[in-house]
């Protein structure tokens, strides 16, 4: 007999009526949370933080609106609107101010605001001024640190203007004691705190807030019980009624103590994540190993004959349905970065036990099916192969993500593991990894892993060395010789790696401002109870509670400085084509294609910046003038034709993503230049930066700032995506460009790598298409490739859904660590995925 | 290890193929055929002579002589995907029986290296040149496009008699497992009839299991233009999948065959 049941379960009717339910309106801004917040934080200012951060949860928890929305299985909702969103002031506020006319109309992730929540907003608002984890962070930057931000050498903005999240929790843990069973563990640590002990005045203070936020939350759920009772007594439908008296049965049970059923089970986990992210902003705020921590539950009920296997599909559908109503109102440029009203809630299938045995069960397959019944962005749902996955768990996953919804991703336990033991996890804890957010590999319920620290961008450094240490007319920058004068390519190479070392050092210093920031004013003792070992230090993970911690930034851009740094070692130093002072004035004039309004911008504002020193005064409208101008400027036909010779010479170098052994080799190097220096450095919890090389969709957004490559890339176009070759470059389909990927080193960018394919339905179609699909994911991952995400969509259904948005409202793509409504996306990034090339056909 | 530096033309390496052949496949293209089909998708595979052609307004050189260690280069750096998918490399042409010396040092190569062959080939060359590389065959894909010779001459520019006699002594061969492809054209062989007549065919032929309909497509027709040469059938529109779908019922009903369509 099969070690697990793998038959497709249909979904009920219920689901497509609560999805239906959740789309119909465009997601809303409220104000709830941000009025209670500051109400309770205006009437606890004599209080240690700690103290004031779990008052405010329990006044918000008490107070906050609730509602079961229609059809529901599974209580819990942050908001009355659906999809709606809260905001978070403590962190930051006045970006939202600012766009309150334009939130509603933007093009990546429009909400609707009330005239009313703006009103109430700016009543809460007033309070935060200088109060926030933002303004302190800003406080506590170095000087040269705001420079290089302010000149987009790297953007901290997740967590400089939100809460953190990025993390696990035990939840296997509530589900088994429940918060009264936590409550209890920490009244036992509080009976044993010590007077005498050094920190004890810190220690009681936070198990203290612990347990007012531990009994908030379970009177939250009391009030849900109430309310559904309430609202089953008025109740004409007799299905429904009985379906509201189980869902206050179930709430008045869970999460206040360990579950009985698995249905409780669904239940308290969703509050669990429900709340975490009403304490706190933060997203990726991830399930993780939920066929694991959910499988005893379902196992018992099942041979108890209390379960059928269609009930226990149906309310997996209904949590993956909520996983979608959590949502999160992000300021234009970073609602461009992660386009898409994306959480990334990770929720990872498969994979093994801390022993090394496979744990494939059931679950991982009902996971599967839910997110095909849903097809909803929610759950970022992974899979993790190993070499004993089962063949029928791959299939099954193939099978979902030919439906190009961009789901599952895929990882590789035969790289990862290692990887996070050479971070100083036990061979235990990292066998048991799940994924945070995007790509990032970490043990639940033990790590504060600070994943996605901020972006930097590895092609900004090589502009610096171009122009020793200046940007925009100010020397933001060490200096590293005039490019002129260098000699050899081992100068040049050298020059761009003081660039990138000096600049990685202020990237430490922003994130770890922001860290303290967060500990100062934004502990976090409700999330702080589910992560080990918080209770025993007394501390919260902002404070350095949790066993694991790091800090984890990631670096883009990796194949545009590969092939840049390789054309100009082949070009100049090589083959003496092209000296590089004509390099960089080809890359001054964009290769002689004209500036657009930002270059003419720039170097408008550059000459006012030296006429003003000289003292001559330039007014807007002379500004504008110049603007004009400089973009209506038409090159000398000789000029510009040199200008393009170059970059048709630069267009026959190798490229990255070829299979070509010399390039893969150098693009191997070049990411070293980020991976490597990172691991020096400390953040104030105690642990260590480690790099990641994926970027979100941050590619095309900060591909905006960067000024023309020396790979022939035309200034203020995307940069790569992740560890993937440029967009077009890859030219002998999928199987070159993952060995080309597969020859960077995974293992030490420990905080992850993203390799994005995207392939044309007709490459998947077929049983054998599924089997040739899952054969090309384990060949990469025998290569030691770490991670594979793969959009399934042909060119014409995008261009259609670009024309056509109304017909493609659930049309979902893989847009980097995540999958996405794709008509919810900026057409910049429309465009990115349609130019992507189209793998295997 | 002689048959490493034999020569041959070539005209494309494609990787990563997934429809000729099992698993995840190498396509090596020999240069040259004697066959004229009016469809042909690859008209400049067809001539030997290295020839220009013009491809998105710029001109490409169509053709090259390499070394089977050269070609072998290129094959090996699929082989975890060929390991985990049972693919290999596959021959495609032009017709590689006309680069025999060539064609079977390549088969040779990849199988004394422990990789999967495999051959599209219309069969049109003497026994005596099939019979050399069968040996390192594993997988002979060969393209039947008519039982009716009149009409294969008119529309390939030769008869059909050798292929038939040749696909005869293939499926006698032990050791190489044949399978049937038919492009199915439109306004050439895309009748009931005519399918029918070929599936019977290949019904007739010992060990043969498996018969691909492969729809014509016009994905070729810029080639010509970009060769200087007149596209003969500018008209037709390939197959409509329900038709499609009716000719597999058809050889189906028909035959014990697996039908496929597509590759």
């Amino acid at each position: 007999m099969a070690k697990y049941y793998t038959q497709e379960i249909p979904k009920t009717e219920r689901i497509p009526k609560l999805v239906a339910h959740l789309y119909a309106k465009m997601p809303e801004i409220e104000s709830a949370r941000a009025r209670l917040i500051t109400e309770s934080y205006q009437a606890t200012e004599d209080k240690p933080i700690i103290m004031r951060r779990a008052l405010a949860f329990e006044h918000i928890l008490d107070n906050i609106p609730i509602i079961i929305r229609e059809n529901e299985l599974i209580a819990g909702s942050t908001t009355i609107a659906p999809r709606g969103c809260q905001t978070y002031p403590e962190f930051s506020y006045k970006w939202l101010e600012a766009e309150f006319e334009t939130v509603a109309t933007r093009k990546a992730d429009p909400f609707y605001i009330a005239e009313q929540t703006k009103r109430e907003l700016l009543e809460a608002d007033a309070y935060w001024e200088g109060k926030t984890t933002s303004e302190l962070a800003t406080s506590l930057m170095a000087p040269e640190t705001l420079k290089a931000m302010e000149h987009n050498i790297f953007t901290p903005g997740n967590y400089f203007y939100n809460g953190v999240g990025h993390v696990t929790v035990q939840y296997d843990r509530v589900l088994a004691v429940g918060f009264q069973g936590i409550i209890e563990d920490v009244e036992k640590e509080l009976a044993g705190c010590n007077p005498g002990a050094a920190d004890y005045c810190t220690k009681v203070p936070f198990l203290q807030a612990v347990i007012i936020s531990c009994r908030a939350v379970i009177r939250y759920a009391q009030r849900y019980a109430d309310l559904a009772q309430k609202e089953a007594e008025n109740c004409s439908d007799a299905a429904r009624k009985q379906e509201l008296l189980q869902i206050a049965a179930n709430c008045r049970n869970v999460p206040a103590r360990g579950a009985e059923s698995f249905y409780e089970a669904c239940q308290s986990f969703w509050f669990v994540q429900q709340l975490l992210q009403l304490e706190s902003s933060g997203h990726s705020i991830s399930p993780g190993r939920f066929d694991q921590y959910m499988y005893p539950y379902y196992k018992k009920d099942l041979d108890g004959g209390k379960l059928t296997r269609e009930f226990a599909q149906e309310l997996l559908d209904c949590i993956w349905v909520k996983l979608n109503d959590l949502n999160k109102c992000r300021d234009a440029a970073s609602a461009e970065g992660f386009a898409g009203y994306s959480l990334f809630q990770n929720l990872i299938v498969g994979g093994q036990d801390k022993e090394g045995n496979d744990v494939t069960n059931d679950l991982s397959f009902m996971c599967i099916s839910a997110s095909k019944h849903v097809f909803l962005p929610q759950p970022s749902l992974s899979i993790r192969v190993w070499n004993k996955t089962p063949h029928d768990l791959m299939i099954k996953a193939a099978d979902l993500t030919r439906t190009g919804i961009g789901l599952p991703a895929y990882y590789n336990d035969e790289v990862i593991i290692p990887s996070l033991q050479s971070r100083g996890l036990t061979l235990e804890d990292a066998r048991e990894y799940n994924i945070i957010g995007c790509v990032e590999p970490q043990k639940a319920g033990k790590t504060e892993g600070w994943h996605d620290a901020a972006f930097y961008n590895m092609c900004r450094p090589l502009e610096l060395v171009f122009s020793n240490g200046w940007d925009k007319g100010e020397k933001i920058s060490i200096e590293t010789g005039r490019v002129e004068d260098m000699a050899t390519f081992e100068e040049f190479y050298d020059a761009y790696k003081k660039q990138m070392d000096y600049n990685i050092s202020l990237l430490v210093n922003a994130d770890n401002a922001i860290d303290v920031a967060h500990a100062v004013r934004c502990p976090l003792p409700f999330l702080s109870c589910m992560v080990d070992d918080c209770i025993k230090r007394g501390k919260t993970v902002q404070e350095g509670g949790a066993i694991y911690n790091f800090t984890g930034p990631q670096g883009f851009g990796i194949a545009n400085m590969a092939d840049s740094l390789y054309a100009v070692k082949k070009l100049v130093f090589d083959e003496k084509k092209v000296t590089l002072a004509e390099y960089k004035r080809a890359l001054a004039m964009n290769y002689g294609q004209g500036f657009d309004a930002v270059s003419a911008g720039e170097i408008v504002a550059q000459i006012a910046g030296e006429m003003a020193r000289n003292g001559m005064t330039v007014d807007e409208g002379q500004i504008a003038a110049m603007i004009q101008t400089v973009m209506e400027t038409e090159l000398p036909a000789e000029e510009k034709k040199k200008y393009e010779d170059l970059r048709a010479m630069i267009d026959e170098v190798p490229k990255f993503g070829n299979d070509v052994e010399e390039v893969d080799m150098f693009a191997r190097d070049v990411a070293y230049t980020y991976t490597k220096p990172l691991l020096n450095y400390r953040n104030p919890r105690g642990g260590q930066f480690q790099a990641g090389l994926y970027p979100v969709s941050a590619n095309v957004p900060l591909g905006a700032q960067t000024g023309a490559t020396p790979d022939g890339r035309l200034a203020h176009t995307p940069v790569a995506d992740g560890v993937s070759p440029s967009a077009g470059k890859d030219v002998f389909g999928p199987t070159a460009a993952a060995n080309s990927v597969s020859k960077l080193d995974h293992g030490i960018a420990s905080n992850g790598t993203l390799f994005n394919q995207k392939f044309h339905p007709t490459a998947l179609s077929g049983e054998k298409g599924l089997e040739n699909f899952v054969a090309l994911i384990r060949s990469y991952f025998d290569q030691k490739g770490s991670h594979m995400q793969f959009n399934v969509v042909d060119r014409e259904t995008l261009l259609d859904a670009q024309a056509h948005p109304d017909k493609y409202a659930h049309l979902v793509v893989r847009v980097a660590g995540y999958s996405a409504l794709f008509t919810t996306l900026s057409k910049s990034l429309q465009d990115d995925i349609i130019r992507r090339t189209e793998q295997g056909f | 290890m002689d048959y490493l530096q034999t020569k041959g033309r070539i005209f494309d390496i494609q990787r990563y193929s997934i429809h000729d052949g099992t698993g995840i496949r190498t396509i090596c293209f020999l240069k040259g055929c004697v066959l004229r089909c009016k469809w042909c998708c690859n008209p400049e595979s067809q001539e030997y002579a290295v020839q220009e052609m013009t491809v998105r307004g710029k001109k490409k050189i169509i053709g090259r002589d390499v070394t089977v260690a050269e070609v072998m280069e290129t094959v090996e750096k699929d082989r975890p995907y060929y390991n985990r998918s049972g693919g290999g490399l596959t021959l495609s042409g032009g017709e590689s029986l006309c680069q025999p010396d060539f064609a079977r040092d390549l088969l040779h190569a990849a199988k004394s290296a422990g990789i999967n062959t495999a051959m599209e080939s219309m069969g049109c060359a003497g026994w005596e040149t099939v019979e050399r590389l069968l040996p390192y065959l594993d997988h002979y894909l060969l393209d039947i496009k008519h039982m009716d010779s009149a009409k294969h001459k008119e529309f390939t520019g030769k008869g059909n008699e050798l292929m038939l006699e040749n696909a005869k002594k293939i499926a006698a061969f032990r050791g190489v497992r044949l399978s049937i492809r038919v492009p199915v054209i439109p306004t050439f062989n895309d009748t009931p009839e005519e399918i029918r007549a070929i599936a019977a065919f290949a019904q007739r032929l010992p060990g043969v299991e498996d018969i691909y309909l492969l729809p014509y497509h016009r994905l070729g027709q810029d080639k010509y233009e970009g060769l200087g040469r007149k596209y003969e059938l500018p008209d037709i529109l390939p197959p409509e999948p329900a038709h499609m779908e009716l000719l597999k019922g058809v050889v189906e009903s028909n035959t014990s065959l697996r039908c496929q369509i597509g590759g």
